[in-house]
């Protein structure tokens, strides 16, 4: 049984970061809803993270599976290619956005 | 240690959430976007500290094959493919999440595991499968290497609530016996939640990928939120918590623009029939005009105020950087050009707004739907550049028409309307459009590319 009052703080956390994602997104005018995409792909490959911890449990666990290696290793990769690509993606979209200068 | 970690990822969140918003203008989103980056690379390269060089050849081979792939592919894609790449990163997102579950699935078995472990483990790997296979069906889709109409057989939404059923079943097993059910019993739970991503997303037509775009990019994001209780990681849940909350923003934003529930989307197969419709409702004969280049030209030449239509017909033909070279030559000759873009023109949110910035169209031209439609009534000249659908008067007033109650642009309104076409085949939910055979509508045959480039060569001749 997981600390129930540690739960219940991620809980908190996991809702206030519901809150702030509509509040700011619902902001984002139609103009920017691809970048935007792209962009919360992007963080959403935060993942990575987690793969990373996990590669690190893997191998502190003493767990000797090639199998499990592997798929470690891929997590790692797919988790890379969401963070990677989505940001260089996102990046490249946003360098074309430009105001039509005034005196045209 | 661990604290200056947290702290690390207090500035990382923090950069997260002020690049996101950012984002709410198109002056400022390029520098949101660093912001974002730098959070994560803060991010990232704390955790890298945090496991203190354990494990580190493993995730730096799978860092190096991922950064490769993921920037060659970002920086060679044509703007034109962005939803595939857009859903194949995502995809990518939903598989990490599940292979993390399924290797803490064993870490953890035993010694570690819990109840909240086991919950949040069993759901990221069902929303991850799901999201990874439902991501490449709407790829492949996309890519046209399958079909982009609905695939749909009978007995069709039993099979899926049959696949859900049993998922389901199997993740209360493993929740139950905490991780400690045969290994097939897990297997099995993978497999059918990848099966399930798949039926998902075969049933759903090209034209409503918007929307299944923006619903996978939620799922992704609820999965790496809830991986974050799986790993005990504040990070990952807000992260994740802001991109559910952002896919479910663009989600809802696109079924709106269709004035479709949702659940229609999802489950209704719009226009898996497609063609039958029109051979039905072929009466009478239909009343159209065909125009040839150089009499549009004139109209475009003359004309005070030009309102383009672009539409998914546009980035077929890939011809943004054509329509833009028209309006320059409309421009050079004081003609006011602007650009009336549909939420669900194209196929994903945003689609035309990104291709006509990939042409130098200034952002400011482009005009949405409300802005648009108040524009159309004292324009001479609404070019309709492979829009169909969102431009259906029938929407309006034909109550027995699959699309009444969608908001259009009301391209009907202006003084002209000319209308670019391959041919007069219907569009992706194979309605007739009764906009082409209005008194003053005229047809320009062809591909958009072509036609448009046509056109601005007798502009230029003029």
């Amino acid at each position: 049984m997981m600390d129930i009052s540690h739960f219940v703080e991620l809980l908190t956390v996991l809702m206030l970061a519901i809150f702030v994602g509509f509040e700011v997104i619902s902001k984002v005018p139609t103009t920017l809803h691809t970048p935007l995409m792209s962009a919360t792909n992007a963080i959403h490959g935060i993942v990575l993270a987690g793969a990373i911890v996990i590669v690190a449990a893997l191998v502190e666990a003493g767990v000797h599976s090639a199998l499990l290696t592997i798929l470690a290793v891929a997590a790692v990769t797919l988790g890379a290619i969401n963070v990677f690509g989505g940001f260089a993606v996102t990046e490249r979209m946003l360098q074309m956005f430009r105001r039509k200068e005034s005196g045209k | 240690m661990t604290v200056v970690v947290d702290l690390a990822n207090l500035v990382a969140i923090a950069l997260f959430i002020y690049g996101l918003h950012e984002l709410n203008s198109p002056a400022t989103a390029r520098r949101g976007n660093r912001f974002a980056m730098a959070g994560m690379a803060i991010a990232l390269i704390f955790i890298l500290v945090r496991t203190q060089a354990v494990g580190w050849p493993e995730v730096l081979l799978g860092v190096a094959i991922g950064a490769i792939v993921g920037v060659v592919a970002a920086v060679k894609v044509k703007m034109t493919a962005m939803p595939q790449m857009v859903a194949l990163y995502n995809g990518a997102g939903g598989g990490a999440a599940a292979l993390i579950s399924t290797v803490e699935h064993y870490v953890a078995h035993g010694s570690s595991m819990n109840d909240v472990i086991a919950v949040s483990l069993v759901l990221s790997a069902i929303i991850g499968s799901v999201s990874f296979a439902g991501s490449i069906i709407a790829f492949l889709k996309l890519q046209e290497v399958m079909t982009g109409r609905p695939v749909t057989y009978p007995g069709q939404q039993f099979v899926n609530a049959l696949v859900l059923f049993g998922i389901l079943a199997l993740g209360v097993w493993f929740i139950v016996t905490l991780g400690t059910l045969p290994a097939w019993g897990y297997l099995a739970l993978l497999l059918g939640a990848l099966l399930l991503g798949v039926l998902f997303v075969l049933p759903i037509g090209g034209a409503d990928m918007p929307v299944v775009i923006s619903l996978l990019n939620s799922f992704t994001g609820v999965a790496v939120a809830i991986t974050g209780f799986e790993i005990d990681s504040t990070l990952l849940i807000i992260c994740g918590a802001l991109v559910g909350a952002s896919g479910t923003i663009l989600t809802v934003a696109m079924s709106r623009a269709m004035n479709r529930p949702l659940t229609n989307v999802l489950f209704g197969a719009f226009g898996a029939k497609g063609g039958m419709e029109i051979a039905s409702a072929g009466g009478a004969p239909q009343q159209i005009r065909s125009a040839s280049a150089d009499d549009v030209a004139v109209m475009l030449a003359y004309a005070n105020k030009v309102v383009f239509v672009p539409g998914y017909g546009m980035a077929v033909a890939q011809a943004q950087h054509s329509v833009k070279a028209l309006a320059d030559q409309l421009e050079k000759r004081g003609v006011n050009v602007m650009y009336a873009i549909h939420p669900v023109a194209g196929r994903m949110p945003g689609h035309m707004n990104v291709l006509l910035a990939e042409a130098n169209v200034a952002y400011n031209q482009l005009l949405d739907m409300d802005d648009a439609n108040s524009e159309f009534p004292t324009a001479d000249v609404a070019l309709v550049i492979g829009a169909n659908d969102v431009t259906n008067p029938a929407a309006r007033n034909v109550r027995t028409s699959p699309i009444y109650g969608m908001p259009i642009l009301d391209v009907d309104k202006a003084a002209n309307a000319v209308v670019l076409k391959r041919s007069m085949r219907s569009g992706f939910a194979g309605i007739e459009n009764p906009l082409y055979e209005m008194p003053n509508t005229s047809m320009l045959f062809g591909d958009a590319k072509a036609s448009v480039d046509a056109l601005t060569a007798a502009v230029k001749a003029l």
